[in-house]
């Protein structure tokens, strides 16, 4: 089984993304993890303006068959967070790097970036957990 | 097996238990016959002092309340009276009916958006809207501020269910601390207010500008309330409360030494999935039909696990089903009329009592059907000379928890007490003046 990697973004062992454009940074959970949850029922979001340390729990996730908490890749203060998640939590499954993001932020120390997996890392690490 | 296990005996597991205590001496008397056993349990239960037989003015958490006999008609049906709640939908559309209308007049009540199916008692609902508070916050406020005046087991079972989760509870260190010293423990560290409605004094604080302070900094409020109070004042949720808990036994449940009782527990639809314990939905089936099943189970602990608000998903079916009965019966207009029963006994019985000298009401606040009065004695001196020459229960002594209410009594009125119970009372306090 592999999974998708785009290679325009970087990756936590918690299994979110994190994409960095200028001064904002958007954030989601990865196809695997959408994939181990299986289909998802239920997001939660943090609130506009809430600021947060890397790795600090941000949202949960809910699918049918557990929950789980999505971390933070990177310091910083959320400017926006995709509330269309909450009436429509199934498109995390269908779309997890593009419509299903879950908040932007401005990161508050944007090198944290340098510390996170690249797609080619990061899809050896799905795939070893797998084994 | 004995073999297999190598070993010749049963008794030969128990030998790691030293000799002298494997079969010790019990020192039992002589079997008796079932008839003389009954007779033998008849005549201890005689020696209890029971509601039923003496006017009973203690309250203090528990209420001798009326309960109709359609309760117990209804209650011990089969279908109701089973040792665990059946909530599989195929078969327990009748259980799971009964949970849901009682959400539903919790909710009325308290005039709320969503209640649950019951925890054990009022306190641990407390100590459920203690958790739920911190899981909203996500951890990231950790302080809980308690009113003095919430029931003193109550805020001992909350210190008891959050220990170790690094909590700051307090408020309540001074016992006189009034609402508005509360208030000014607010900050943006405060995860949650918790007060009592009427309080443990029995007095209605003033609740006009709690929410906007409480809410100013971020927090929650939680209102501990008394469910027979509701029919007849503002709710709760008129007051802004974010969560709406208490003690379901005044709701046709019998003070029986303590329980088993029911918590009940509402909050606002948008912290629904923060709310610990069962959850009863209506929906339809395949065919369209009505029907009642389980719902927003993720909450709970079989898929959220160790992030699930609470592991206990336990319930109070039976009682639940009680104060289901008991408010189908009394309707509205009965609760009211129960309520207001119980407001102007206790008034009638303050304004009585109030007249002898020694004795004095506290009347800083409007109070419902329970009230402190300072008498010139030792409560507990007074309670034998009630109990002995009268037949009375009296009443709570609040000097237990309360060091600057010694000599005070917190005494109770239902609509179980008679006019000639309070003048019976006046009487006997006579003897003190």
């Amino acid at each position: 089984m592999t999974w998708n990697t785009p290679d325009d973004r970087r990756y936590t062992e918690t299994d979110e993304w994190v994409m960095l454009a200028d001064d904002n940074a958007t954030v989601g959970i990865t196809d695997y993890a959408q994939d181990q949850l299986s289909d998802i029922v239920y997001v939660e979001l943090p609130a506009v303006g809430e600021t947060f340390k890397q790795d600090d729990i941000i949202a949960t996730v809910e699918s049918v068959k557990a929950a789980a908490d999505v971390h933070i890749p990177v310091s910083g203060t959320v400017t926006a967070a995709n509330r269309t998640l909450e009436d429509e939590p199934e498109i995390v499954n269908s779309g997890p790097y593009g419509e299903a993001w879950f908040i932007k932020l401005t990161p508050s120390n944007p090198v944290e970036i340098d510390g996170l997996m690249d797609s080619e890392a990061y899809a050896r690490y799905s795939a070893a957990r797998e084994d | 097996m004995l073999t297999e296990c190598g070993v010749e005996s049963i008794e030969d597991f128990f030998d790691i238990i030293p000799e002298q205590h494997r079969f010790p001496e019990m020192d039992l008397p002589e079997p008796l016959s079932e008839m003389e056993v009954l007779r033998e349990l008849q005549e201890l239960s005689e020696s209890n002092a029971e509601a039923s037989h003496h006017p009973c003015f203690l309250g203090a958490g528990a209420y001798n309340h009326y309960l109709p006999s359609l309760i117990d008609h209804m209650l011990l049906r089969g279908e109701f009276m089973t040792a665990y709640t059946p909530y599989q939908p195929e078969v327990s559309q009748g259980t799971l009916q009964t949970l849901f209308e009682y959400q539903s007049m919790i909710c009325a009540l308290t005039g709320m958006e969503v209640a649950n199916a019951s925890h054990y008692d009022g306190a641990t609902s407390t100590a459920e809207a203690v958790i739920m508070a911190i899981n909203q916050f996500r951890g990231r406020r950790a302080k809980i501020i308690l009113s003095p005046t919430l029931h003193p087991q109550y805020r001992h079972v909350v210190r008891t269910y959050t220990q170790g989760m690094g909590l700051t509870i307090l408020g309540d260190d001074d016992p006189a601390a009034d609402l508005d010293d509360i208030i000014a423990e607010l900050d943006d560290e405060t995860a949650l207010l918790i007060m009592q409605y009427p309080n443990f004094l029995g007095e209605l604080e003033d609740m006009e500008g709690l929410q906007t302070a409480v809410h100013d900094v971020g927090a929650l409020l939680c209102v501990v309330a008394n469910p027979i109070a509701m029919g007849m004042f503002k709710t709760p949720g008129e007051y802004g409360a974010d969560i709406v808990v208490g003690e379901g036994q005044p709701l046709g449940i019998p003070m029986s030494y303590g329980g088993p009782y029911l918590g009940f527990f509402a909050t606002r639809e948008k912290y629904v999935r923060k709310m610990a314990g069962r959850l009863v939905g209506e929906t339809v089936d395949a065919n369209g039909q009505r029907g009642y099943v389980l719902t927003l189970t993720p909450r709970e602990q079989h898929i959220r696990r160790d992030k699930a608000t609470s592991n206990i998903c336990t319930n109070q079916g039976l009682m639940v089903t009680a104060a289901a009965i008991y408010l189908s019966v009394m309707g509205k207009q009965g609760l009211r009329k129960v309520a207001e029963l119980c407001y102007h006994k206790a008034h009638y019985a303050a304004d009585c009592i109030e007249t002898l000298p020694g004795f004095s009401v506290r009347r800083e606040k409007p109070f419902f059907h329970e009230f402190a009065l300072r008498c010139p004695a030792p409560v507990a001196d007074i309670n034998t000379t009630l109990f002995d020459d009268y037949g009375l229960i009296g009443g709570y002594d609040l000097g237990q928890d309360y060091g600057h209410l010694e000599n005070h009594m917190l005494v109770a009125v239902t609509e179980m007490i008679t006019r000639e119970d309070i003048d019976c009372l006046a009487e006997a306090l006579r003897a003190y003046t």
